[in-house]
């Protein structure tokens, strides 16, 4: 018991955690700040939080090529997990750009949002530098439960409250899945480090055999499919996206799946190498389930959150093609598309906190016709997000998959890419129909109630730079997660 | 010579648009004539090519341009290179000739925003020179899908009644096509790659030096053929034209028939025959059936038309249909024939839609049944109109004539002889479609009250025929100036892809299949 400790103690280094120790710092003085400032009086607590996330980006960056590891190989502050906290940074700034216009206009102008959306990053930070299983579920849970309280934020909306509790009832139990695989490949390997796993797995190849590990593994994967939204563990998406705050969506729908992609990928690699071949043959058919099951069923859609809902579903099902082909193309294209990803949908998600009213009822196709007359500039804008999102050139959507698919054509999944771009066709009709209502369709609305609020156009302007900058001159970032993929 | 000519060219349109953008949305008359302006210039800006006679002795790319782009090691490299040859030479120019014309027709037609109709219209331009200019297949992938988007915004919201489903079926039909070319294009990079020959980039010019085994061949030349055949477009593929062309406003149709659609023919011979010959072989009895129906039913379907704008859509699959068959006959004639059919169908079907869009401007309806007489109430017109027709039908003397006929000549020569015989009626069946078109429009009484009140052309409508007139009559009586051109540059590609077919029929097979064609196991029974 004592060694114990004293080992525990010998690995103690903060600068392994700097990055998600700065953040929670911030997030519970903003909470004291929340808690202690007058009833009535406005304190600017989204502008704090995003100076804090910006100092939190300046901390991460000191890890970039000097690698932090510490707490007896349970965490890894490496180019990779700098990289996801990067794109976790970008997507926590940006959502809370877009958060206080919306929570006014929404009747809930609470301070404790911010730092739930701190602690939130806080989590996902975790998950990305986690080379434990234990760490990783650390990291999970504080990511889920502030998550869940966010989806569930509006608590006198219906709607809110039941994206809330569906996804409580639904994470929980997917966590359930998820610990009882760790349990398992705990029980296999003797160990739930990845590394030491790896190691162990590779010595002791019969035991990947056993039907232990395999359960173990599958168990693992559905609670990261889950969260990453996957066909078939995907039921929740659309209820909680559409239901949640559409500050939280866009949050839940980048951020929050990267954090997933972040571990699932380490975990993948790093501790079950052994069973490549077995997990990549399920994630072939499980990424175009999710593919094909995302963009069929958003062409049904009439709510245009649904329909982002949907489309996020099938650009989870483009993100797994990068995992199936393992190679290094593909993995660094994994973290490429998920900041392109970030970037596309959390600025389609800014239009839509403008040009909803309150109750967000009119955003469907028909609430959005003519909506590229009367809002030239905010039209071109969602115009610009949404050809990204379909995956044409110059945009970070067709980079991003061109990385991914080229990763898997190198692999020799001929078969795969076909199939994704087939089904990026697909989702051409969709995207398409917003594109219409936009501009084919005469306006019945006047969107007289759309002000571009500073902060929220800050957030828009952020994204469509970032999404030509990413499909125009996309070398430098790309060369980037080059050095941040995990071999 | 400017050394950067080319990009400049390429890119000046798109500066004009974002000038545009700053003009403010009621300034009417200041928008249209910015964007004329801008399209001049640009057109005086590629006129040096014209006037180069580099061209009439060298084959090789000139006014070369390279610049690294994006270079992340052994992962890829793209490059910025550009250039033009005698094959692109004269697309690059019809692009730029074509452009302020296009912009001068719509001068009164197009009310509704038009700022956004004329950022549309410079994109497309930029679009359409960089596919045309581009050496390197990723940037060409780029300036491809680039010059979808203008495109579907000015069918879908300056179109006609039906323009929402026109602009969604051209926008996905297009689509389809060049995604699949997008997984070959990178199936070919890993290839060259892994052969060792292509380490530098998408160029095109490494990609010619690969050996590809025929049976890999196949597949590849199917996702770049099919990509091509769509925007071609030949039969089957061709359901997407009609519709969008209906649909799209004049400006829009012209630039559809007059270099859009020339982007598929230029495909075939810029990538999809000279990369894969062997498969070229294979298929052309395939090919060949489909341009000749294309050419058949094309005449035929437009014979039948009753609204002169489908029937000459219509048209377009017929002559597009000469254009293929006389580049697969892989000989000169053929290939100039097919090079300069390009060239004339752009001339002659561009000027067709002027004049259905000078009518449509007056009268609001295309129904040939609505018209009738109109010769003797506007002889400029009527005059203009018969010449186009003639040209359109191949008469000697126009440019029709000298490009079809030596399309058919160099298919007769070639083992497509039995195509080019059948194919032949198709010019009878132009004349006829043509022609009955014709008569019905503009002879017989005039007794439409509303047809007697018709003003004939005014001069802005004049000054943009004559210069098509000017070229109908160049080419039909001295198309040397274009052929001493584009000859080289044929010769060359001809030798390429008939050399390899003969290396491939000597000695089939020598390299073994890609290890790459088959996917692992693990994810190959799914």
């Amino acid at each position: 018991m004592e060694n114990l400790v004293q080992v525990a103690i010998q690995n103690v280094n903060f600068g392994a955690i700097m990055p998600s120790l700065v953040l929670s710092c911030v997030a519970m003085a903003l909470l004291l700040v929340t808690a202690f400032s007058p009833r009535g009086k406005t304190v600017h607590v989204n502008w704090l939080a995003i100076i804090g996330l910006l100092v939190t980006g300046w901390v991460s960056l000191g890890a970039w090529n000097a690698p932090q590891f510490g707490f007896a190989g349970m965490v890894a502050l490496d180019n990779f997990a700098t990289f996801f906290n990067l794109i976790f940074i970008v997507a926590a700034i940006l959502t809370i750009l877009m958060s206080d216009e919306y929570l006014k206009r929404e009747g809930y102008p609470v301070g404790e949002f911010y730092p739930l959306i701190l602690f939130t990053t806080a989590g996902a930070m975790w998950m990305a530098s986690g080379t434990d299983l234990m760490s990783i579920f650390l990291g999970l849970e504080v990511l889920s439960i502030s998550l869940y309280v966010l989806a569930g934020f509006f608590r006198r909306q219906q709607r809110s409250n039941e994206a809330g509790l569906k996804y409580f009832l639904l994470g929980a139990f997917s966590t359930g899945f998820l610990l009882y695989g760790i349990a398992l490949l705990y029980g296999a390997a003797g160990t739930t480090n990845l590394a030491d796993m790896g190691t162990y797995f590779n010595a002791h190849r019969a035991i990947l055999g056993n039907p232990m590990t395999i359960a173990g593994m599958l168990l693992l994967s559905t609670g990261f499919l889950f969260k990453i939204g996957a066909a078939p563990f995907h039921m929740w998406t659309p209820d909680v996206y559409q239901g949640a705050p559409t500050p939280v969506t866009a949050f839940m729908s980048t951020a929050a799946k990267a954090a997933a992609f972040a571990a699932f990928v380490r975990i993948l690699t790093l501790a079950l190498g052994g069973l490549q071949e077995e997990w990549t043959s399920l994630l072939w058919v499980l990424a175009v389930m999710t593919m094909i099951v995302g963009n069929i069923i958003a062409i049904y859609q009439t709510d245009i959150k649904r329909i982002l809902a949907y489309s996020s579903i099938a650009h989870a099902g483009y993100a797994l093609v990068g995992l199936v082909a393992a190679n290094q193309i593909g993995l660094s294209g994994i973290l490429f598309y998920m900041l392109a990803y970030t970037l596309m949908n959390l600025g389609a998600f800014a239009v839509l906190v403008l040009a909803g009213k309150k109750g967000e009822d009119n955003l469907t196709l028909q609430g959005f016709a003519g909506f590229g007359y009367k809002q030239p500039l905010l039209g071109i804008a969602m115009t610009v997000f949404l050809f990204s999102l379909m995956g044409l050139p110059p945009t970070a959507g067709f980079t991003g998959k061109f990385y991914i698919f080229a990763g898997a054509v190198k692999a020799g999944y001929i078969w795969l890419a076909i199939l994704g771009v087939l089904n990026s066709a697909v989702s051409l009709y969709y995207y398409l129909r917003i594109m219409v209502a936009m501009y084919f369709k005469e306006p019945t609305e006047d969107f007289a109630w759309v002000k571009l609020h500073p902060a929220v156009v800050i957030a828009i302007v952020i994204s469509v730079v970032g999404v030509f900058y990413l499909g125009i001159v996309p070398g430098d970032v790309m060369a980037v997660a080059k050095l941040a993929q995990p071999f | 010579m400017i050394s950067n000519l080319l990009s400049l060219m390429t890119f000046f349109p798109l500066v004009g648009a974002l000038v545009l953008l700053v003009i403010p949305n009621k300034e009417k008359t200041a928008l249209k004539a910015v964007t004329l302006v801008v399209t001049i210039i640009t057109f005086f800006i590629s006129l040096p090519l014209a006037f180069n006679d580099v061209f009439t002795t060298s084959a090789e790319m000139q006014y070369t341009e390279f610049y690294r782009w994006i270079n992340i090691g052994d992962f890829f490299q793209m490059n910025y290179s550009i250039g033009v040859d005698g094959i692109s030479l004269w697309l690059v120019l019809l692009t730029t000739f074509i452009m302020p014309i296009a912009v001068l027709s719509t001068w009164h037609a197009v009310e509704k925003s038009i700022k956004g109709f004329m950022v549309m219209l410079l994109l497309l331009e930029t679009g359409m020179l960089g596919a045309f200019v581009s050496l390197d297949l990723f940037l060409f992938y780029i300036f491809w899908e680039l010059m979808l988007v203008p495109m579907y915004f000015l069918i879908g919201i300056w179109g006609g009644k039906n323009r929402i489903y026109a602009a969604v079926k051209f926008f996905i039909y297009t689509a389809v096509g060049s995604l699949l070319m997008l997984v070959a294009i990178i199936y070919v990079y890993y290839f060259g790659m892994k052969s060792g020959i292509s380490p530098n980039g998408f160029s095109i010019a490494d990609f010619y030096r690969l050996s590809i085994d025929p049976s890999l061949q196949t597949w590849l030349f199917l996702a770049f053929a099919f990509s091509f055949a769509i925007k071609v477009p030949m039969f089957p593929f061709h359901t997407w034209l009609p519709d969008a062309h209906t649909e799209a406003p004049t400006a829009g149709s012209v630039i559809l028939a007059a270099i859009l659609l020339k982007m598929g023919t230029y495909g075939y011979m810029r990538f999809a025959m000279p990369l894969f010959p062997e498969a070229l072989h294979t298929f052309m009895p395939l090919l060949a059936t489909l341009a000749t129906i294309g050419i058949i039913y094309g005449a035929l379907v437009a014979m039948m038309q009753d609204d002169v704008k489908k029937l000459v859509a219509y048209s377009s699959v017929s002559h597009l249909g000469f254009v293929m068959l006389g580049i697969f006959a892989l000989n000169l004639e053929g290939m100039a024939g097919g090079m300069l059919q390009m060239v004339n169908h752009g001339i002659s079907t561009g000027a067709l839609f002027l004049i259905v869009g000078f009518i449509y401007e007056r009268r609001h309806t295309r129904q040939i049944s609505e018209f009738g007489g109109l010769a003797k109430q506007m002889p400029i017109f009527a005059t203009i109109f018969m010449i186009i027709t003639f040209s359109s039908i191949g008469l000697p003397g126009t440019n029709g004539f000298v490009g079809e006929f030596l399309a058919l000549i160099g298919a007769f020569q070639s083992e497509l002889r039995i195509y080019a015989i059948i194919a032949s009626s198709g010019v009878i069946f132009a004349a006829v479609y043509m022609l009955w078109m014709f008569q019905r429009v503009m002879f017989g009484e005039l007794k439409n009250p509303e047809n007697q009140k018709l003003k004939d052309l005014d001069a802005r409508e004049i000054t943009l025929m004559v210069p098509l007139l000017v070229f109908v009559f160049w080419i039909g009586v001295y198309p040397n100036t274009f052929f001493e051109k584009m000859n080289p540059s044929l010769e060359k590609l001809i030798h390429q892809v008939k050399s390899k077919q003969q290396v491939a029929m000597v000695q089939p097979a020598v390299i073994p299949a890609a290890p790459m064609a088959a996917p692992p196991a693990a994810g190959g029974h799914h």
